[in-house]
């Protein structure tokens, strides 16, 4: 028996497991109309590589990976493109996002599929597969595999974590997964190892899932992987938690777990990169829990881009009293706006809402300071100073106490006898200070850009001036040769002197340049051309790049 | 709609302090049952006083009454201080008490969840300036006074200041504390004082069973998880340490550990005052150092200073420090420090 590490703090909210972990996954009816969103990971989203009126197989790239940290998406069926538009997401924000839409022609043509014999072919290549198959971490982050799948680290991974642990109550899609097909999981585990080479392979599973337990270690038999059975306790399934909680160690705040010679993945990725790899089959659907207040909750496998309308109605629909939806769990799980948005990679688990299953939340009381936040928190954080702070606007403070390795799992909120909205202040102070600090930076650039100006006007007022003093020079030298010589007329001879001037400034000019191409820097030449100016032209890049990360965290 | 989604049912504010004005209620038995029904008046003129309090300042504050009046805090601020001061007593004692906590030691300071100081134990200490003669007329214990009160004397009592027949001498006495400072000051032994009808097996007689009674609701509380170990356990562990020094270096002129123990407000204090949340450091080292300092201070001023009891004083000047003993007692956050860093 492994011994086990603990992590601190936790939760037991009420699990609801029951309810629709017994029926076996259902495959779920091809709809009328798929709506695929471009960005359903981590990093750049997909580039559409279909035009509207294309005819399109199943399986067929119609979204290509854009750079390193990026996925492809694909058509979940064959039919016609009818739109490359914005859409209505599952997204947090409530914000639309670019989609392909698809209308299904009911054929079911798929592309070709080619198995990869990943035992003897490059590692590169297998990871190139992932990417263009679209793997990524199914467990809800999405975090594209083949990034994760690399042991960049000198030290090598020693140990490879497979998370099976689901802690979110009501969801049971890798409960489910793990029980059916636990033999497909393993081989993509096998095609894990084979590309990260740890020294062990742990598959943490919670104890309230003795089924799936007893049949992962069925089929890991001869591998040589162990399934580690973990108590049930909220937030075990966070990877931090459940890498301290399988091997004791803890991944240093700021970094990865590759940092500590771990990677984690999910189960049900797992399972992805096996059909990818051996099946040639991209991530077209994904198993999702359909649970809560509706007729009968069960596991379907669905296709992306199915709208959640219709997911809600393979389980009988919503009961009466239904009064929003939840997607993934109820402790970090979103409020969805729009039924009309599609299943993404990242969706888990829909969950029918009614006041009698999650009564609302009372007014918040003043916060009284009892600590139980504090003792909850599985990132040994002080929630209540955090909450003081974000709440005071005292953002340097929440920063100083580390208010960034916090991991909005709720628990804190979940405890809290005066029903404050913790993990809501939490992302309000992380988003304010990510504004404050693009501020800073554009604020910092234009500060720069002002010296420069001011720089150049200063110089040009003094160019102006010597010029002004040589004109006048020339002009009073001219008048006394005319007064010496007494012949010549001493305006044509100002007008020669400025002439012979003008010259001699232009040469200088010349020289300067010729300097300049040499790679000589003059203060003058710091001063930044429009856009064309490659250092201005970065800080933008980056500061994009910032707000666009920022964008798909929250 | 945002995550979290649920909501932990077992536990509100009001089901907090609900919980630890049970946990009050065997004492409260004890109290009864060894010092008369005077508590009784008491408890209630100081709970109507700080209901009426809360509800005004509330209103000047334009707070929502329906939601904050029922918390329960402004009842356990009313409960500690009737706890605390003596039960025979004109009635304006316990009602300016009260609504000087309320209205002054948390409303002011910004109400429930931002006053620094404990508004119990300020109103305690206000009354003990400003009234100190009624503050040490302790009702002697039944068993030992010539003429227990009942209860509509003591209602008499509180509300005209004079009893029916006896004097109010005859029916206080000083309290185990003080006269264990007196008859030392008149160069008797521990162990002779001791000896006399006021003292009991181990504390004063009858105190020493309510104190027990706050240790049970202590451990109740504890055991709910309402309150944690850190603050009681460094508080009397730090108040038994200094008192066995001194016991140790001279027997005849310093108490036992124990007897420290048992007087006095050593138990409600490191129970039910100390350890109030708002009040009160929230970091595990905080608490500890938090405690300890009450302890330290409590045993010092009981012993050696001016007052027959320390509690007060103790955890007010150890209130004024907890917003820097919390800062500094930061605990390591998750993935800082480690040796792979």
């Amino acid at each position: 028996m492994r011994t086990l590490y603990k992590f601190h703090g936790g939760v037991h909210p009420p699990e609801h497991k029951e309810e629709s972990n017994r029926l076996p996954i259902a495959p779920a009816p091809l709809p009328k109309r798929l709506t695929v969103p471009l960005r359903q990971h981590i990093g750049n989203p997909a580039i559409p590589v279909v035009k509207v009126g294309d005819q399109v197989l199943k399986g067929q790239m119609i979204g290509a990976a854009d750079g390193f940290i990026s996925a492809a998406v694909h058509a979940p069926a064959s039919g016609t493109v009818s739109a490359i538009e914005p859409h209505a997401v599952p997204h947090p924000s409530g914000l639309p996002d670019l989609c392909i839409t698809i209308e299904a022609d009911g054929e079911e043509r798929w592309i070709e599929r080619a198995p990869l014999d990943y035992r003897n072919a490059d590692p590169d290549a297998v990871r190139l597969r992932l990417r263009d198959a679209g793997v990524v971490g199914l467990g809800g982050a999405v975090f594209p595999s083949h990034v994760k799948l690399n042991p960049g680290a000198p030290a090598g991974i020693k140990t490879l974590v497979l998370n099976g642990a689901e802690c979110e109550p009501w969801i049971t899609s890798d409960d489910r997964l793990m029980r059916e097909r636990a033999a497909e999981v393993v081989e993509g585990i096998k095609i894990m190892a084979h590309l990260m080479r740890p020294e062990e392979v742990l598959i943490g599973i919670e104890d309230n899932k003795p089924e799936a337990a007893a049949a992962m270690q069925a089929a890991c038999r001869g591998t040589g992987y162990e399934v580690v059975v973990v108590p049930t306790l909220y937030p075990s399934g966070g990877e931090k938690q459940l890498i301290k909680l399988l091997t004791g160690k803890e991944v240093p705040a700021g970094r990865r777990p590759v940092n500590i010679g771990v990677t984690c993945s999910n189960t049900g990725t797992a399972y992805t990169v096996h059909r990818a790899v051996n099946h040639g089959e991209p991530v077209i659907s994904r198993i999702v829990t359909v649970t809560g207040n509706v007729l009968e909750p069960r596991n379907f496998e669905t296709l992306i881009g199915t709208p959640i309308a219709e997911i809600v109605q393979l389980a009988g629909g919503a009961r009466p009293g239904t009064t929003h939806y939840i997607m993934g769990g109820p402790m970090m799980g979103f409020g969805l706006d729009n039924l009309n948005a599609p299943l993404t990679k990242a969706v888990n688990c829909v969950i029918s809402a009614s006041p009698a299953l999650f009564p609302p939340a009372p007014p918040p009381m003043p916060c009284i300071r009892c600590g139980r936040c504090a003792q909850a928190c599985p990132c040994e954080l002080q929630p209540q100073e955090l909450f003081w702070f974000s709440h005071s606007r005292n953002f340097d403070k929440a920063r100083a106490y580390n208010l960034f390795d916090c991991i909005e799992c709720g628990a804190c909120s979940y405890v809290c006898p005066s029903h404050i909205p913790l993990v809501s202040y939490y992302r309000f102070a992380k988003s304010e200070i990510a504004t404050r600090d693009m501020e800073k930076k554009l604020a910092e650039q234009a500060r720069e850009r002002f010296e420069l100006k001011q720089q150049r006007l200063e110089r040009e007022k003094q160019e102006k001036a010597a010029r002004f003093a040589e004109k006048a020079a020339a002009a009073a030298a001219a008048k006394a040769a005319a007064a010496a010589s007494g012949v010549e007329d001493p305006e044509a001879a100002a007008k020669k002197a400025a002439i012979q001037a003008a010259v001699e400034r232009a040469k200088a000019k010349k020289a300067e340049a010729a300097a300049k191409a040499e790679g000589a820097e003059t203060p003058a030449e710091k001063i930044p051309q429009g856009d064309s100016d490659p250092l201005r032209a970065k800080a933008r890049a980056e500061s994009y790049a910032a707000s666009t990360e920022n964008n798909t965290d929250s | 709609m945002s995550a979290p989604h649920v909501l932990t049912p077992d536990r509100s504010v009001s089901t907090i302090m609900l919980m630890v004005l049970g946990a009050l209620v065997p004492a409260i038995c004890a109290y009864y049952y060894f010092f008369g029904p005077a508590i009784l008046i008491s408890l209630a003129l100081a709970s109507v006083t700080a209901i009426a309090a809360e509800a005004a300042m509330l209103r000047l504050r334009k707070y929502p009454l329906k939601f904050f009046l029922f918390d329960g805090s402004a009842l356990l601020t009313a409960w500690l201080l009737a706890l605390s001061i003596p039960p025979m007593a004109p009635w304006w004692l316990i009602v300016a008490g009260t609504a000087f906590a309320i209205i002054v030691a948390k409303h002011l300071y910004g109400g429930l969840g931002n006053n620094l100081f404990n508004p119990a134990m300020v109103g305690f200490a206000v009354l003990m300036i400003s009234f100190p003669a009624f503050m040490t007329q302790w009702p002697a214990p039944l068993m030992l006074s010539q003429h227990p009160v009942g209860f509509t004397e003591a209602l008499q009592y509180y509300f005209s200041g004079t009893l029916s027949g006896v004097k109010l001498d005859a029916v206080t006495m000083a309290t185990p504390l003080d006269t264990l400072k007196t008859q030392l000051q008149l160069q008797h032994a521990v162990s002779d004082v001791q000896q006399m009808p006021i003292f009991g097996a181990f504390g004063g007689k009858g105190s020493e069973i309510i104190a027990a009674m706050y240790l049970l609701g202590g451990l109740f509380l504890w055991q709910k998880r309402i309150i944690t170990w850190h603050i009681p356990v460094s508080f009397l562990a730090t108040l038994i340490l200094i008192a066995a020094v001194f016991y140790g270096i001279d027997g005849s002129r310093y108490a036992s550990p124990l007897f420290h123990l048992f007087t006095g407000g050593a138990m409600l204090g490191a129970f039910f005052i100390a350890t109030d949340y708002v009040t009160s450091p929230t970091t595990p080292r905080g608490k500890l150092i938090f405690g300890a300092g009450v302890g330290l201070l409590e045993y010092l001023i009981r012993v050696f200073g001016g007052y027959p009891d320390g509690i007060a004083f103790s955890v007010l000047i150890m209130n004024a420090a907890v917003p820097l003993i919390d800062a500094y007692t930061q605990p390591r956050v998750f993935g800082h420090n480690t040796k792979a860093e």
